[in-house]
């Protein structure tokens, strides 16, 4: 009787993915459905917060004042989409501590990209352009996902990322016609920050272990693949009009199909940066570790004052 | 050197340094609503900075703009005082620094408001809406802290009795004060002193902290003469412009 009931809901909750109507957090969802959206988005949190250190780490040495403030209003934004997405999480009934502590134990990933250092002023341009302009092509597909709470969080958060791709590109271009070794410093970055921004679009189709069950339940609108190839298509072009190498020698434009054609990613390196071998990953996990260490009074103290006031209020 | 220009100088500074010191906090708050509020108000402190020294520019009349004045100076011509370039600590001396500066700055930029000079009065007008939000915000925190659990009460209170000696140099003054009170660009700064003392003995009543009855001043920020930490700050604020010189951005 129980099961005919389950296979009941489930059919009536795919009849509603159908039809693009909007899962909300009090209907009821199947349990894989459940876990997948509390696993992808609380990736997605701890990406918006592991993202900031690399960026974060140029606040104080931004070369002028301009820039600066627009540094710390950009890495600001990704701590409030963090904000919005944890929030998120807990409208599926996890909770936001424990999903942030999976991170700290190295339970939870999040995008591998963060696992790359910044060792010049140019990666805060490579970064906003080709790291937020990926995240981009990964999102605004998310602002039709079936789950109501995410698509709403991805639209404001989507608005916001494309001020941090142009703000990327404008660094890039402004170092592009700046001074030989400024355009040095912008190509050294587009070398180091480009392979592993088309890995962020995650494996082939082919080895890519989640992507047909979260097509069909309409977490997922395009494939890893097809995400990647309109990253490409779109970035492409702006290298070129500012002057920059792709740093891929077999990159060749089709005329055909009209798309451009990438060499092969080494996807060993990949693997290995999700494995936590990349240069940065022990060092975002323990910073962040410690942040959260660091402030442990602060949450205590801040909840001893609470429960004092509602005390002496209640008195 | 003009005295208005050396005037705005000091007030520039301080956003400037305590800008830098709180944007440090960036990506490593205590917890995340945190980390927004100190990363907004390193933001507001950085945008005083830009139209104070902007304008400071515009005084001196030697083409300096803002950002030569904040990235191309020696130590020695940095006027801000010694409390705002002190280390972040943890958190609550961090708040600490900012609880006394921001009770500082408020009755400031509310006198500044109707000073003679417009450019000056309309950055106060702007820069105080920013200041009641902080002083709120460090104010809240360090009655939190001071009431909250034994350590942080204890941490709170150290934080206290090490920053207190700096406390003295914001209300310090000189020939630079004198002769723009005379023009009726600035007030006396004793009332911003007196309001100051009334809010900071209120905030620590409710959070149960002791004002340090040492009253041992360490001061020199205002004509020039810093900390250790200052080298530091310049070090990491002046990388780009002094490693790659005249170029754009």
């Amino acid at each position: 009787m129980k099961d005919i009931n389950i296979s009941e809901l489930e059919r009536k909750f795919q009849e509603k993915i159908d039809k693009d109507i909007k899962i909300e957090p009090k209907d009821w969802m199947p349990d894989d459905y459940r876990q997948t959206l509390i696993r992808q988005i609380s990736q997605h949190a701890h990406s918006e917060i592991v993202g900031m250190l690399p960026e974060g780490n140029w606040i104080t040495r931004a070369p002028n004042l301009r820039r600066k403030a627009v540094l710390l209003a950009k890495v600001q934004d990704e701590a409030g989409h963090g904000l919005y997405l944890y929030s998120s999480v807990e409208t599926l009934g996890a909770n936001r501590e424990e999903t942030i502590d999976d991170l700290h134990s190295g339970k939870a990933k999040y995008s591998s990209i963060f696992n790359y250092p910044t060792v010049s002023w140019a990666d805060m341009g490579a970064i906003g352009w080709l790291v937020d302009g990926a995240a981009i092509m990964n999102q605004v597909p998310l602002c039709r996902c079936s789950y109501g709470p995410y698509a709403r969080a991805m639209v404001r958060v989507c608005k916001e990322e494309s001020f941090h791709q142009r703000q990327g590109f404008e660094i890039m271009a402004q170092l592009a016609k700046g001074t030989p070794v400024q355009k040095e410093m912008a190509q050294d970055a587009l070398n180091r920050f480009w392979w592993p921004s088309l890995m962020m679009f995650g494996p082939n189709d082919a080895e890519s272990k989640h992507t047909a069950q979260s097509v069909k339940w309409k977490i997922k609108r395009h494939t890893n693949d097809e995400l990647r190839q309109m990253f490409v298509d779109a970035t492409v072009p702006q290298a070129e009009l500012i002057g920059l190498t792709i740093p891929d020698k077999d990159l060749k434009f089709n005329e055909e199909t009209g798309h451009y054609e990438s060499g092969a990613i080494n996807w060993d390196e990949f693997w290995e940066v999700v494995k936590g071998n990349g240069p940065c990953n022990k060092d975002r996990v323990d910073t962040r570790r410690k942040a959260k260490e660091d402030g442990m009074w602060v949450v205590e103290a801040a909840n001893a004052y609470a429960e004092k006031r509602n005390r002496r209020k209640s008195a | 050197m003009s005295a208005l220009f050396e005037y705005i100088i000091r007030l520039g500074d301080d956003s400037l340094i305590l800008g830098h010191r709180m944007s440090e906090w960036c990506g490593h708050g205590p917890i995340l609503e945190e980390d927004i509020a100190m990363t907004n108000i390193a933001l507001d402190l950085v945008g005083q900075a830009t139209s104070l020294l902007n304008y400071a520019g515009d005084v001196e009349g030697n083409g300096r703009d803002g950002d030569k004045l904040a990235f191309l100076r020696y130590d020695r011509e940095y006027k801000n005082t010694l409390l705002v370039e002190q280390p972040n600590g943890d958190f609550g001396t961090t708040i600490m620094r900012q609880f006394l500066f921001d009770a500082y700055r408020k009755p400031l930029f509310e006198k500044l408001q109707n000073s003679a000079d417009k450019q000056l009065s309309a950055i106060a007008e702007k820069s105080l809406k920013e200041t009641k939000y902080h002083l709120k915000h460090s104010a809240e925190w360090v009655i939190r802290l001071g009431d909250g659990t034994e350590e942080s009460h204890q941490r709170i209170q150290e934080s206290l009795n090490t920053l207190w000696r700096y406390s003295s140099e914001l209300f310090y003054t000189d020939e630079v004060d004198a002769e723009l009170l005379s023009q009726g660009i600035i007030t006396d700064i004793a009332e911003v002193r007196a309001e100051w003392e009334v809010t900071v003995k209120n905030v620590f009543e409710e959070a149960t902290l002791h004002i340090p009855t040492n009253n041992w001043k360490q001061e020199g920020g205002r004509k020039g003469m810093h900390s250790e930490n200052m080298g530091f700050i310049l070090a990491e604020l002046q990388y780009m412009q002094r490693a790659y010189p005249n170029m754009e951005w």
